[in-house]
């Protein structure tokens, strides 16, 4: 197993040329091409600013302007969803090159994790933006903390991808169930609602257990709210989890690799 | 010489998922166990215990019928797939031409294609920089590289995959079945490119059902048959022995063929003819005969081209049995080009006839009659034919070309009359080296006036 791990380090240029591959392919064709990368998360941002400053001001204190403050969450959460979806259809999409090439199948669902990454920092121009216009600056020494998130998060995806595009391949349902299980997920993270709620708060314990909150938390307090970084522990603890959970998805994968050019 | 390739008591057993079709994660996560269901439920052997070694620098081919292992015995050695038990060894880089441009993206260009291509199957970014030009000049595909893949035609798509794959100069290559790429001259450059490769010293390990190629470019051969090894070495003893047991499969299949022909043939005609014995006696026999007579033209050539099989006539004389023997006197349905054949009538005759003449047709698959006689029109004047009697018509050289022929056999009376008349019940096949065609071969050969040469063929 370490030595595959080790050999991944040796794929890199294949997963580089892989992301820039899918990017280069998902924009070929249309005329705005890859300014849409931009204009996605733009229209989102227009859409929320929109909803929830007009039609349903929301007024809780403390997280105004709301939209910004969605928009931090989403942000990541969009990488991590995404990521996941398109890991779990990555192997059964690539039938034709596990089965006719010798291909390091890992290769497939961390390229899906590399790519939405790609596009999450595609929309931070956007984010920035927006904070210019809102007149929101962040707490600049927190941003420090920025990269340490982003590292967490990858880490803590690709270990789940590779989980679920190994086990996908064998059970096609997952890929349903993880469709319905996101968005359950989705709302039971405090991205559209702050944290600190008092409603929130009643179910501590279990928001703790839903452990994208910390990655939500931890955005929002680097990039939205002022004042120190509260939530620095979770985020250290999570990312020293993510690393524990990437080993075992490996050794999962690992385990399965013989049996995908049969069942892809 | 070390082996560049080797493989030891090799088996591989394919899980067959079919029965798990439905079984779902849930019921996995029930039964607490996930990887203990993913354990087969059945099993199918694609290869059993299989071992050869192709030595470093040769090029090794194997043959054997659809199913019979040789694709996966490619991906093991590729690495695609690991065997069930036993070990694959390879040594150096392996490049597997087995699915050509398997990697490529249709939406991006044939150059960005080549470079990821090119990185999938191994080579750094620079090392396809310095072959791109070489890549897209062998693929012949120079105005369009920069074009979609999907506005490829598949033949460019192929050509562009082999290109990319054997570019990337490895020391073993395994080639599956992909020469059918392109048109008669990409053909010629893929041999060309496969013969720099041997000067070259590289290993080359063949899957084709061109048994000519492997004859005249293999160092050794491999026949698989079931997933097993039958035979392997000289590549000429190796397809020697693989067409025999094709032919012995074709002869077997025919033999079926014949007999189930005959049966049917035989039953519609008794049948009828019984029924008509039971209700009218012996003048329901002479009602049948004329009958038959109104239904067949009486002159049976004159039906000739009427390609139906069947069997009819009064049966004073019978055929009982016709066989085709081959130079050794066996039976057999399967011949070469130029061998001696005889066909052998038994007849049984139910009480002495003075009037009879036994006759032959030869017919092609198009239905072309290729050679008929009798031995009234060879001006023999029958004498007497009483009880079990055979007749053999010998042929010294079957000068047919190659393909399936039918016989026709008959006893009738000079004017046609007939007694047994077999229409088109037996199967034969004729093999030949040579495809040349027309309705048959005339002993032929050629000669030169010494200004013309030819180049012996290998």
């Amino acid at each position: 197993m370490f030595a595959n791990l080790a050999s991944l380090v040796r794929y890199r240029g294949l997963i580089q040329s892989l992301v820039a591959r899918e990017l280069k392919a998902r924009y070929r064709g249309s005329v705005l091409g890859f300014v849409w990368s931009f204009v996605n998360p733009l229209l989102l941002l227009l859409i929320y600013s929109f909803v929830f400053t007009t039609v349903m001001p929301n007024n809780v204190e403390g997280v105004q302007p709301y939209a910004l403050f969605m928009f931090c969450g989403i942000l990541p959460w969009n990488w991590f969803a995404t990521s996941l979806s398109d890991a779990a259809g990555s192997l059964i999409g690539g039938g034709n090159l596990i089965k006719k090439v010798l291909f390091p199948a890992e290769v497939l669902p961390l390229v899906s994790v590399f790519t939405n990454m790609v596009h999450f920092f595609l929309g931070l121009p956007i984010l920035i933006l927006f904070l210019v216009i809102y007149r929101h600056p962040p707490d600049w020494s927190d941003l420090v903390w920025f990269p340490i998130a982003v590292f967490v998060q990858l880490v803590f995806t690709a270990g789940l991808a590779l989980a679920l595009a190994a086990l996908a391949a064998h059970f096609r349902d997952i890929r349903d169930i993880l469709a319905n299980v996101l968005t359950l997920w989705f709302f039971a993270t405090p991205i559209i609602y702050p944290w600190f709620q008092p409603n929130v708060q009643k179910f501590r314990t279990l928001f703790n257990v839903n452990l994208f909150t910390h990655l939500a938390v931890s955005y929002q307090e680097i990039l939205f709210f002022n004042g120190p970084i509260g939530h620095w522990r979770w985020l250290i603890a999570l990312g020293a989890y993510s690393i524990v959970q990437f080993l075992a998805a490996y050794w999962l994968f690992d385990r399965l690799r013989d049996s995908f050019a049969e069942v892809v | 010489m070390t082996p560049a390739i080797e493989l030891v008591n090799v088996s591989k057993v394919y899980r067959r998922y079919g029965g798990r079709q439905f079984s779902t994660l849930k019921s996995a996560l029930l039964q607490r166990s996930i990887l203990r269901d993913l354990r087969p439920s059945e099993t199918f052997p694609a290869l059993t215990d299989v071992t050869f070694s192709v030595p470093k620098g040769s090029t090794y081919g194997v043959i054997g019928k659809n199913g019979s292992g040789k694709s996966t015995a490619l991906k093991l050695v590729a690495g695609i797939t690991k065997p069930t038990s036993g070990t694959v060894r390879v040594v150096g880089r392996i490049s597997a031409l087995i699915e050509l441009g398997a990697g490529f993206h249709p939406e991006i260009s044939g150059r960005e294609n080549v470079f990821i291509n090119g990185i999938m199957l191994g080579l750094t970014k620079r090392e396809i920089q310095e072959r791109f030009d070489d890549i897209v000049d062998f693929a012949e595909l120079r105005e369009f590289i920069d074009a979609p893949v999907k506005t490829y035609s598949s033949g460019m798509y192929m050509r562009l995959g082999f290109a990319v794959a054997i570019h990337v100069n490895p020391d073993v290559l395994l080639v599956d079945e992909v020469l059918a790429v392109g048109d008669e001259g990409f053909t010629h450059k893929c041999l060309g490119k496969f013969a720099e490769f041997r000067r070259r010293g590289r290993t080359i390990l063949l899957v084709t059902h061109s048994l000519n190629l492997v004859e005249r470019f293999c160092d050794e051969a491999l026949w698989l048959d079931e997933g097993r090894a039958l035979s392997y070495g000289d590549p000429k003893r190796v397809v020697g022995a693989y067409l025999t047991k094709v032919e012995e499969g074709e002869g077997q299949l025919l033999a079926e063929t014949t007999a189930k022909a005959v049966d049917e043939a035989g039953r519609d005609g008794l049948g009828r003819q019984d029924g008509q014995e039971g209700r009218d006696g012996q003048e329901g026999r002479d009602t049948q005969d004329r009958l038959d007579e109104q239904e067949r033209p009486a002159d049976p050539t004159s039906n000739m081209y009427q390609a139906v099989e069947g069997r009819w006539g009064s049966r004073e004389v019978e055929i009982t049995d016709v066989a085709l023997l081959d130079a050794s006197g066996q039976q057999s349905f399967v011949f070469h080009s130029g061998d001696r054949v005889s066909i052998r009538l038994k007849v049984r005759a139910a009480h002495p006839i003075d009037d009879f003449v036994f006759g032959i047709g030869l017919f092609n698959a198009d239905g072309v009659c290729c050679y008929g006689t009798n031995t009234y029109l060879e001006e023999m004047d029958p004498e007497q034919l009483a009880g079990d009697a055979e007749a053999t018509f010998s042929i010294d050289s079957l000068d047919l070309i190659e393909g399936t022929y039918k016989l026709d056999v008959a006893v009738h009376k000079r004017d046609g009359y007939p007694y047994d008349y077999h229409r088109l019940l037996y199967t034969f096949r004729v093999k030949s080296r040579t495809h040349d065609v027309g309705i048959y071969r005339p002993r032929h050969q050629w000669s030169f006036s010494p200004h013309i040469r030819f180049t012996p063929r290998s």
